[in-house]
């Protein structure tokens, strides 16, 4: 197993090093003078050109790429245009409030899915089949921040409930942004535990179990749901990386202050640094998240962790 | 003397024809044929809206005489702070969300299919660089390359077309890739490259009609997912630009306006949940039309 992380973690590493020269590569193009967002439209051209020349903005992309990235192998992720404030600092003191919502709506999304999506395939074809997996079409089709929106207007300006926005109210802060975020992510998992599950169900070890009389519910959570629920670690993995995308809209919505509103509000103000630092983050997590599920489904499933014995 | 049961078994048999099959299994699914339906009625009203309403005088022109009206039988769904009516700018978001969407599908499509079929066909250090670098792309979530893309470019329809359609190459390249793997070493392939057919011809004409059904799946999905990303791109002030309407654009700016006039932020939302739904909906059938071994 471990051989088997090794292997991976050098294989993510190519991976990484192109996600670093993409993303620089584009943000490179972006128009505009650094020196002159920094110094500010005012700044006299002798006072532009010196800066230029100190932060090696004339130098070639290669070099300034170069620069970057053995400043980023240091954990410098650069310096902010806009606050002077390392890039990697800001990213930090926002990391905790992004982290703390990926994981509630994760949790959310998990609790409502998993029911959903095991209570569909056990009544497969009836009623309630459809109105699962309804519920659940609607998780992937109403967009984040519209839901956002709606959750806003009934919890917390008609009924006072929940905070408008922010964070300083603790859980009462987090249950709306975590709720849109996680309803979104919802239906994945429950379609894919039901797909599971049905398949689980048809098995013959399965029948056995009933034929050898064991009650249904025991049949159902002892054996079907345990087995059904590989694919199902792997599309939770799956949606934690797709939740930081999620998380730029969600944290704009609620003026929740992570990674995600901050990235938006370095869009806005030309701030390239911190824009990139952001999506460098989000991408090294999305690729350790995305390698934690793997190493997760192989201790929940021995037959893949035979294979790296 | 030919009887008649002679007659009927001797008759040539009518095949029935693959898209006359898959029309067949599409009409039995109710909810698919009801995505189709909205579909339909989505794409006329982004037909006809540009026909019907003049953009310049209709859609943004503002009207400050009446700003911040509740729906009534004037203004169906309202009117926004600059007093334009909020129907006829939903009506006319149609138009742009689904051109857009569309466009940007075409584009990543033809791209899709030359990067994925090509590293499904040759195989080897073809695929793997090829693939490699759609893995790069992959390591970034596409909305979030989209973000980088358009924070870059700044936000225009061209651009954001540009981000979207860069955004969704990889995944496309990914699904044809792997539909073309599970046709390349078939029999009529190898035929066609023993009777001497060359590579290019042998991938249009052999390779990609036969591995045509989870790439149209995968073509209806998208359009849904470039739509909303779209939408939340707009919705964050990246992208389309304003005073075009678009969805997104709507809401965001209907935030503002969320404790005394809701209803400004319904409709807008309620035009994504559709078309997205719809969409969905029609690519889930598609997918048991075209393949009936994953239902």
């Amino acid at each position: 197993m471990i051989k088997f992380i090794i292997k991976r973690l050098i294989a993510l590493i190519p991976v990484l090093l192109g996600v670093t020269l993409l993303v620089f590569f584009i943000l490179d193009l972006a128009p505009g003078d650094p020196a002159k967002t920094i110094l500010g439209e005012q700044a006299r051209p002798e006072d532009i050109i010196a800066l230029r020349e100190q932060m090696g903005l004339d130098d070639p992309f290669f070099v300034r790429y170069g620069r970057y990235m053995v400043g980023l192998l240091h954990g410098d992720l650069g310096t902010s245009y806009k606050t002077g404030d390392p890039v990697g600092e800001e990213i930090g003191a926002r990391m905790p409030d992004t982290a703390l919502l990926a994981v509630a709506a994760t949790i959310i999304s998990v609790l409502l899915a998993l029911p959903l999506g095991v209570i569909a395939a056990i009544k497969q074809n009836t009623l309630f089949d459809g109105i699962s997996m309804f519920i659940s079409l609607l998780g992937i089709s109403i967009p984040v921040f519209w839901l956002g929106l709606l959750l806003i207007l009934f919890f917390s300006v008609k009924l006072g409930w929940f905070p408008v926005s922010g964070a300083d109210q603790g859980i009462k802060s987090l249950a709306l942004p975590a709720i849109a975020l996680g309803f979104q992510h919802m239906a994945a998992i429950a379609r894919t535990t039901r797909s599971s599950m049905l398949e689980t169900i048809r098995q013959d070890y399965i029948r056995t179990v009933r034929a050898k009389g064991l009650p249904e519910r025991e049949v159902i959570t002892q054996h079907a749901l345990r087995n059904a629920l590989i694919p199902t670690t792997t599309i939770i993995g799956l949606q934690i990386g797709s939740m930081l995308g999620g998380a730029v809209l969600t944290e704009s919505v609620f003026a929740w202050p992570g990674i995600g509103r901050y990235m938006v509000q370095s869009i806005q103000g030309r701030d390239i640094p911190s824009v990139m630092g952001c999506i460098i983050v989000f991408a090294i997590t999305f690729a350790l998240v995305n390698l934690a599920v793997d190493v997760i489904y192989g201790f929940i499933d021995p037959r893949i962790k035979a294979q790296y014995k | 003397m030919s009887t008649k049961k002679d007659v009927q078994e001797n008759a040539p048999v009518k095949k029935k024809s693959q898209l006359a099959d898959v029309w067949t299994r599409l009409c039995r699914n109710k909810t698919a044929l009801i995505g189709l339906a909205i579909v339909v009625i989505l794409v006329l009203i982004g037909i006809l809206s540009p026909v019907i309403f003049d953009y310049d005088t209709q859609v943004i022109k503002a009207d400050y005489s009446s700003t911040l009206q509740w729906p009534s039988a004037q203004h169906w769904f309202g009117t926004d702070e600059l007093g334009r009516d909020i129907f006829i700018r939903t009506m006319y978001a149609t138009f742009t969300s689904i051109s857009i969407g569309v466009t940007t599908v075409a584009i990543a499509l033809v791209f899709g299919l030359i990067f994925g079929s090509s590293a499904a066909y040759f195989g080897g250090k073809v695929d793997m660089i090829i693939m490699r670098i759609m893995d790069i792309f992959l390591a970034i979530p596409g909305t979030l390359l989209a973000i980088c893309i358009v924070a870059s470019l700044g936000n225009s329809i061209r651009n954001l077309v540009i981000a979207e359609a860069i955004a969704t190459i990889p995944r496309f390249s990914r699904v044809v890739r792997g539909a073309v793997i599970t046709v390349r070493d078939a029999e009529y392939v190898e035929a066609a490259r023993a009777i001497g057919a060359k590579d290019a011809s042998i991938i249009f004409h052999d390779v990609l009609p036969n591995s045509l059904a989870p790439i149209i799946v995968q073509t209806t999905l998208e359009v849904a997912t470039i739509i909303l990303s779209i939408a939340g791109l707009s919705f964050i002030g990246l992208g389309i630009p304003a005073p075009q309407p678009e969805w997104g654009a709507m809401l965001s700016s209907a935030r503002a306006y969320i404790r005394d006039y809701s209803y400004m932020c319904m409709f807008p939302g309620l035009a994504i949940m559709i078309t997205i739904l719809a969409l969905n909906l029609l690519g889930d059938g598609l997918r048991d039309a075209l393949d009936p071994r994953l239902r």
